[in-house]
This record gives structure tokens, C-alpha cells and sequence, in this order.
């Protein structure tokens, strides 16, 4: 996720981006997602969804929906920001930082999905295991993600995945989401240079 | 930002309010049981404090040491310096151990930034307050401060003072405080009003973006917030005011006075208080009085400056605004 975003196209790659999925599409996938969540934790009780800024907090918060809407309990969700735990800090200069913000409940003994947009290196996982090492200890961790584009580079595999997509490192997935972008769609480009080598 | 932070006149609008939100997000840490980031780990910060100073250094320790960052204390008291080491030399030795930021406190103004400016060490400098002159990491806490109370901690982030009327009484004339302050408030659009006996007033404060006045009680009612600065006894060496008892009838602040601010309106001190002096014991203890509140807003405000300087490959670019939270 790190890289396509590092790498996030000026206008004229979007310009030329294809969709590779629509608002009714993510709408869909969502409610699979929802709907898988509850089959495999056995109703969604001690779920808690934490979404990774900027859009896996938005998807959080929609899954939340679906899952109130199936289960009809209310369902725990927040954000985790991950940022003072990145592997690639001393990179680039020092980030702004998003919100952590952890429900009322807790994480201990809870069941953690964790959420974000695209998962791709695997390296904003990493640190997000990390960052909720210091926030608690929860029963279970889980993934779910609207995309995965491959090419990880840690051993890392998402639980519930949207949409699997495989791409080209010279590829790009931009996913936009209504409450950033003022639409809901996934877009593959192409990279406008030759991608920079890892991150 | 720029590498170092010596002057709050330093910071931009945008550098400043950047500082304020990460301070925003540090202070969210200390609510967690783990109160620790591994963000600068490996990095070393060096507190370098040729002058008195406990709350400022173990200030700097703790935001540091909550980063991960190693820390090295440095104090001119039974060191090398009372050998008669220059500056120089000390910073070649700091530089030597591989100091990523030192945090300097010395009693010569412009110190800092002869170190910053020098080419003897790599690292940022971070003035601590450097004689009469700046003390900006103040003037930020106590920023932040005023937009936790006046604005509000989650409606504040992103946003700036202005149109707020902020009053700073007392000792400016020795007061590294309310230089940084008058600097870094005027930038976020606050307005100014330094209110102190004449003999008190810097020479050359027409050219300060604020207004000066001599009578307290004529400014109070309009006052969003009042930072009284201590009266600096180890630097007065000659007769500014008459007696202790005149200076704290004048320009004290005491329960009666407090009644005649507006509702919403906080009384703020950089510490430590004289009571019964600049402030009474009764203004002190009262729920307006952020006196405890901005010392643990100085951590949170700490961490931001020092993740904010190191925590990059260079210090955080504010212009122009990127996505780069994302």
C-alpha cells in the first residue's frame, strides 16, 4: 500500500487510469466482507474494526454499517495511524500524523480486524501489528482489504480481501472512496517513471 | 520548517499549526498504558543546559525519551564548562558522540544560534530559552495551550488564534517567554497586549507586532486569556519598581481581578510561580489557572518539535500542503 501511494500518479496518469471497480461493485464486495466477518467469528461480537488512515478508516466505518445491519448489535470501530511505526521513515521527510483513535471497549481479548484500502508490500501491516502491540493485547488479529495488488515483501496475507488484482510494478491502483474523493472506485494506471526499487 | 528552532519568528503559519495538531496526536499517547513510540529510536538527543532549568529539561527528557530516542544530559554545573571549555569545544565534543539534535538552554542570548549557524555539529539545534531572547517550544506549549481551551481539542486541529485576545503581563522586559510568545501569537493571528510597568517594557517594543499598555485592569475585560510571567529576581539588578508589594497591587493578579475577565477566559503561567506576587495562591489553585495543564501540554508540544525535526530523512515540509498523511 506504501508504494502506490509513494508512487500515486500526478493528473495525467489518473487521466489515463482505467476503473476496475464502481461504486456498486465496492458496495458489493463490502457486504461480502461483512458477511464473511460474521460466518467466520461467529456473529460479530467482539469484532473490533480499526481502519488505516486516510480511506481504511472510511471502509471501516462502512463495514461497521453492514455488520450493524446483519447482526443488529452495535459494532466497535476506530483508527489506527500508523505512521510513527513505518520501516521507512528516515526516507522521506517527517510525516503529518492521522488519528489513533481506539473505541471505548478496548482491544484486549477482542477480535481486531484490521482494514485499509490496498494491501501491496505488506509494510503498513507490519507496522500496524507494531503499533497495536502498544495499545493491547487482543485475541485475534485479521485483515481485510479492498484490493490486493500482490508483491509483498513480508509474510503477510490479508483474511478477507475485495477484489484480488493482480498488477505490474509498473502499475498503479488508486482507490477513491466518496468521503475523500467525492466518488467510490478503484482505478489501475500506469506509473508516468520506472518504479523506484522497494519503497 | 526550517532545521533548527531557534526563533519562534521561525515558523510559519502552516509550520506552526503542523506542530500544534502532531502535539495534538503526542498527547493522545499519554492516555495509553504504553506511553512510548519507537518513531526516533537509535537517535540520540543531547540536553545541553549551561543554565538552571528542571522543568524545561526534564521536559525535553521525558518527550524524547517517549520517542525513543537516546538521551545524554548535559549541564555546565561540575562539567567540563566550569573548567572553562568554550562553546566550541563542547559542541565538537557533542558532535563527536553523534548528537542527532541538541537541545541548548544558556544564559547568553544567541547562543543557540551560534551553535545552529556555526558548522560544528550536524544535528538540529532546539533553543531551551537562550538568556533574554527566545524561548519558542514555551511559546508553542503555551499555544497549544489556548487552542485546547479557547477553540477546543478536536475543533482546534487545523486551525490558528486568530481573533483571539491574549494579554501577557508582567516582566517582558527579562522575558524570554513573552518575546517567543508575542512572536509565534502573532503568526497564528492572536492579538497581543503586553501589559507591565514602564521600567519593564523592552526598548524597542514599537516595532513588536502588539500593543503595549500600563493599566491592567483596563485590558483584563477584554482578554481571552492572561499569561502572567514571573517577576525574575535573579535578574533584576537594578530598581525597576518601587516595591513588591506596589508591583503586585499594580500588576498582580488576584481574585478580584480574575472576576472582571470574560466567563471564558484562562490565566496562564510559564512557571515557576511567585505566589502572593504576580499571581495570588487563590488565582493559582482556581480551575482558570493552566499552570499544571501546560506543563503536560509541554511534552505533548516537545514531541512534536523533536519528531517533527528528526523524525524524516529532514524536518517536515509544511509548504505547499501535501497529502502526505496518507
Amino acid at each position: 500500500m506504501d508504494a502506490h501511494r509513494d508512487a500515486s500518479p500526478g493528473a495525467s496518469a489518473t487521466s489515463a487510469a482505467r476503473p476496475v471497480l464502481e461504486a456498486p461493485d465496492i458496495a458489493r464486495v463490502l457486504t461480502r466482507i461483512a458477511h464473511e466477518i460474521v460466518e467466520r467469528a461467529k456473529g460479530a461480537d467482539d469484532v473490533v474494526l480499526l481502519g488505516i488512515p486516510t480511506r481504511g478508516v472510511f471502509l471501516a466505518r462502512r463495514l461497521a454499517d453492514k455488520l450493524q445491519e446483519i447482526t443488529g448489535g452495535a459494532i466497535a470501530v476506530g483508527s489506527l495511524d500508523i505512521t510513527m511505526y513505518r520501516d521507512d521513515l528516515r526516507l522521506r521527510p517527517a510525516r503529518a500524523l492521522a488519528r489513533t483513535e481506539i473505541p471505548g471497549g478496548g482491544i484486549d481479548g477482542r477480535l481486531v480486524i484490521l482494514v485499509d484500502d490496498v494491501l501491496f508490500s505488506g509494510r503498513t501491516i507490519r507496522a500496524a501489528l507494531d503499533a497495536l502491540n502498544d495499545i493491547g493485547r487482543p485475541r485475534a488479529v485479521q485483515l481485510a482489504v479492498l484490493v490486493d495488488r500482490g508483491h509483498r515483501e513480508l509474510p503477510i496475507r490479508a483474511d478477507y480481501v475485495g477484489k484480488n488484482l493482480p498488477t505490474s510494478l509498473r502499475e498503479t491502483v488508486k482507490v477513491q472512496l466518496t468521503e475523500e474523493d467525492g466518488r467510490d472506485s478503484v482505478l489501475l494506471g500506469m506509473r508516468a517513471t520506472a518504479p523506484a526499487a522497494g519503497q | 520548517m526550517k532545521r533548527h528552532l531557534i526563533s519562534a519568528a521561525d515558523l510559519t503559519r502552516d509550520d506552526a499549526v503542523l506542530i500544534l495538531d502532531t502535539a495534538e496526536e503526542m498527547a493522545r499517547v499519554a492516555d495509553r498504558p504504553i506511553k512510548k513510540l519507537p518513531t526516533l529510536r537509535g537517535r540520540t538527543v543531547v540536553n545541553l543546559f549551561f543554565e538552571d532549568s528542571t522543568r524545561t529539561r526534564i521536559s525535553f527528557e521525558a518527550a524524547a525519551k517517549r520517542l525513543s530516542a537516546d538521551v545524554i544530559n548535559f549541564s555546565a554545573k561540575g562539567s567540563s564548562v566550569s573548567k572553562g571549555e568554550s562553546l566550541k569545544d563542547t559542541a565538537l565534543t557533542l558532535e563527536a558522540m553523534g548528537a542527532d539534535a541538541v537541545v541548548i538552554r544558556h544564559h547568553a542570548s544567541g547562543a543557540p544560534y551560534r551553535l545552529a549557524n556555526s558548522g560544528w555539529i550536524d544535528g538540529a539545534v532546539v533553543n531551551a530559552g537562550d538568556g533574554t531572547h527566545e524561548h519558542p517550544t514555551q511559546a508553542l506549549l503555551d499555544a497549544f495551550t489556548m487552542r485546547r481551551r479557547l477553540v477546543g481539542r478536536d475543533a482546534g486541529l487545523g486551525k490558528d488564534l486568530s481573533g483571539r485576545r491574549i494579554t501577557v503581563v508582567g516582566d517582558v522586559l527579562h522575558s524570554r517567554v513573552a518575546r517567543s510568545n508575542v512572536h509565534l501569537l502573532n503568526t497564528l493571528g492572536a492579538e497581543v497586549t503586553l501589559v507591565a510597568p514602564p521600567t519593564l517594557v523592552p526598548v524597542g517594543v514599537e516595532t513588536w507586532p502588539c500593543e503595549v499598555s500600563y493599566d491592567l485592569d483596563a485590558v483584563l475585560p477584554k482578554s481571552d486569556a492572561v499569561m502572567m510571567l514571573r517577576v525574575q529576581r535573579e535578574r533584576m539588578n537594578a530598581a525597576f519598581f518601587p516595591t513588591e508589594r506596589e508591583y503586585s497591587r499594580r500588576y498582580g493578579l488576584d481574585g478580584d481581578r480574575m472576576a472582571r475577565m470574560p466567563e471564558h477566559a484562562i490565566v496562564m503561567h510559564p512557571g515557576p510561580m511567585n505566589r502572593g506576587m504576580e499571581i495570588t495562591a487563590e488565582v493559582a489553585d482556581s480551575d482558570r489557572c493552566t499552570a499544571v495543564e501546560q506543563v503536560a501540554n509541554g511534552v505533548s508540544t516537545r514531541m512534536a518539535v523533536l519528531y517533527l525535526l528528526l523524525g524524516g530523512s529532514e524536518p517536515a515540509v509544511t509548504t505547499p500542503r501535501t497529502e502526505e498523511s496518507n
